[in-house]
């Protein structure tokens, strides 16, 4: 698998295709596992894990699974693959900071990856663009299965999939929804929308997960509780849950666009003309401008760009993609002058294809 | 994980200092910031918590839970600390102290999702290999290696059964 043509695309989960992509940007399942006769990875020595490692690594890559999965040693990559893979939302941070043997399997499509050795000793993942909860499950259980056949987990009858942290032990799942949600952060009704998931036991974290900010208004809601509750409970109760944040996402961009059109017109035509233009760009303002073309894009407020184009600028920005681009590393005030650079190029490129 | 609680290096520094009566007081450190903490501790000398604190009594000993999983060598404190469990036979180790904590997160203590198509079918297998591999240890820590390389050829078989 070759991680530089990655830079060409923008990855499953920016894809934006599917029911309700302008809002609902992607679809999440996580399953943590465990090897039943190795203590947990917290726990194992590097010989251990190297153990691990090398059991795991010639399963999945047998698996009888279509499409096929291809392992990644860590050890293997620079630091700056490493975060490439985390852009794209194959691997978790922890996974690309920690230490010793560790890797993981991805399909080429990017749709599936299989961690190794990170907190648990597998965390399988799927991740759809759009509204796609039940198929990503689908996947997600069918491949659980076939590796199932392969490997003895951790099991209880009692208490179900052993983990290492027992937030997640039970169903050992994660299903979460990314949402892209700017009219509700521009009318100050967000956090009002929190509280209430919050209630009901939902989470709601930032774009890359656990402690990271929401930048770009992207936001991931998932579950908290995984045991007393069969996998479909805990899917239903999420996809349930959804449509009522659509729809307040969509009466806010209606407020927005009946009562401050003038204001709302003018955040976006600014925020492109910034992108257009200017001479050092942070990944965060970057993310911010994008998310109010973005909005302006579904208003109709704006038409030099498409959605697919915003959406891949959203990750080409990204400090590994743009290095992985440009193909040079680069410390961080250089990476702001040349994500500029890119910024513009690319706007004037696009602005030259629409004229 | 966690950060340092001094400085925002990542902690690799895990204190429990045990005040007696049930209580204990948890730090997370960074190395550098650690050191400090210890000579600063030892500084004190006898004003510090650590040096002064009650013998601790049978009582508080069970409470903070000094009791060690024989697979992977944590004790609940550990757990404590740094919020992960040692193995999967932790759960059954540590029950007593667990149930609660999951009854806490969950809101409920019994599983009622996916089961393993192969279970129990399995779990003879893994409670054999799990044994294998603590007498394939035993043989390494004392040099008996024909008994080692024998277990280790057992153990290649049951895993690629």
């Amino acid at each position: 698998m070759n991680l530089d043509s990655m830079t060409h695309s923008s990855g499953e989960w920016l894809r934006a295709f599917g029911p309700e992509a302008d809002i609902v940007i992607s679809s999440r399942i996580r399953l943590a596992r465990n090897l039943s006769s190795f203590p947990f990875t917290n726990r194992a020595n590097t010989h251990q894990k190297a153990e691990i490692e090398t059991y795991l690594k010639a399963r999945l890559e047998k698996l009888e699974f279509d499409p096929r999965l291809v392992y990644l040693t860590l050890a293997n990559l620079t630091p700056l693959d490493r975060q490439l893979l985390v852009e794209r939302q194959l691997i978790s941070r922890e996974l690309a900071n920690s230490e010793g043997p560790r890797g993981v399997a991805v399909a080429p499509n990017e749709i599936i990856s299989v961690m190794v050795n990170e907190e648990d000793h597998i965390r399988l993942q799927v991740i759809r663009s759009g509204f796609t909860l039940d198929e990503a499950w689908q996947d997600a259980d069918r491949l659980d299965d076939k590796l199932e056949e392969r490997v003895p987990y951790a099991f209880s009858e009692e208490l179900g999939y052993l983990t290492a942290c027992p937030t997640n032990v039970g169903t050992g799942l994660r299903a979460s929804v990314m949402l892209h949600l700017p009219a509700l952060v521009l009318i100050k009704q967000i956090e009002k929308v929190f509280r209430a998931l919050q209630k009901i036991n939902l989470a709601v974290r930032g774009l890359y997960g656990e402690g990271s900010r929401a930048s770009g208004d992207f936001y991931q809601i998932s579950n908290q509780v995984t045991l007393g509750k069969s996998e479909t409970t805990i899917i239903n109760e999420i996809r349930d849950v959804i449509p009522q944040i659509i729809t307040y996402e969509r009466q806010a961009r209606q407020t927005l666009t009946r009562e401050n059109h003038a204001q709302v017109l003018d955040r976006v035509k600014r925020a492109f003309g910034v992108l257009k233009n200017a001479a050092m760009m942070t990944s965060e303002e970057t993310m911010d401008l994008l998310s109010s073309v973005r909005l302006g894009v579904n208003l109709g407020l704006i038409d030099d760009i498409n959605i697919n184009e915003v959406n891949d600028l959203f990750i080409h920005t990204q400090p590994a993609h743009l290095q992985k681009i440009l193909g040079k590393e680069l410390d961080s005030e250089e990476r702001n002058s040349e994500r500029a650079r890119f910024l513009r190029d690319r706007l004037r490129e696009i602005d030259g294809n629409m004229n | 994980m966690h950060k340092c609680e001094r400085c925002s290096s990542p902690a690799t520094v895990h204190i429990t200092e045990i005040l007696g009566e049930g209580k204990f007081e948890e730090h997370h450190l960074c190395e550098g910031c650690a050191q400090k903490y210890f000579q600063d501790t030892q500084g004190k000398g006898a004003g510090s918590k650590a040096l002064t604190a009650e013998p601790v009594s049978e009582l508080d000993e069970a409470l903070f839970g000094q009791q060690e999983c024989p697979d992977c060598g944590i004790k609940f404190v550990d757990f404590r600390n740094n919020h992960r469990l040692g193995c999967s036979r932790d759960y059954d180790v540590f029950r007593a102290e667990l149930m609660p904590l999951l009854e806490n997160i969950h809101g409920e203590t019994r599983h009622c999702g996916k089961t393993p198509r192969n279970f129990p079918k399995n779990k003879q297998a893994e409670a054999e290999m799990t044994q294998l591999r603590q007498r394939l240890k035993r043989a390494v820590d004392r040099e008996d290696y024909e008994e080692a390389a024998r277990l280790r050829d057992q153990l290649k078989t049951l895993e690629e059964a």
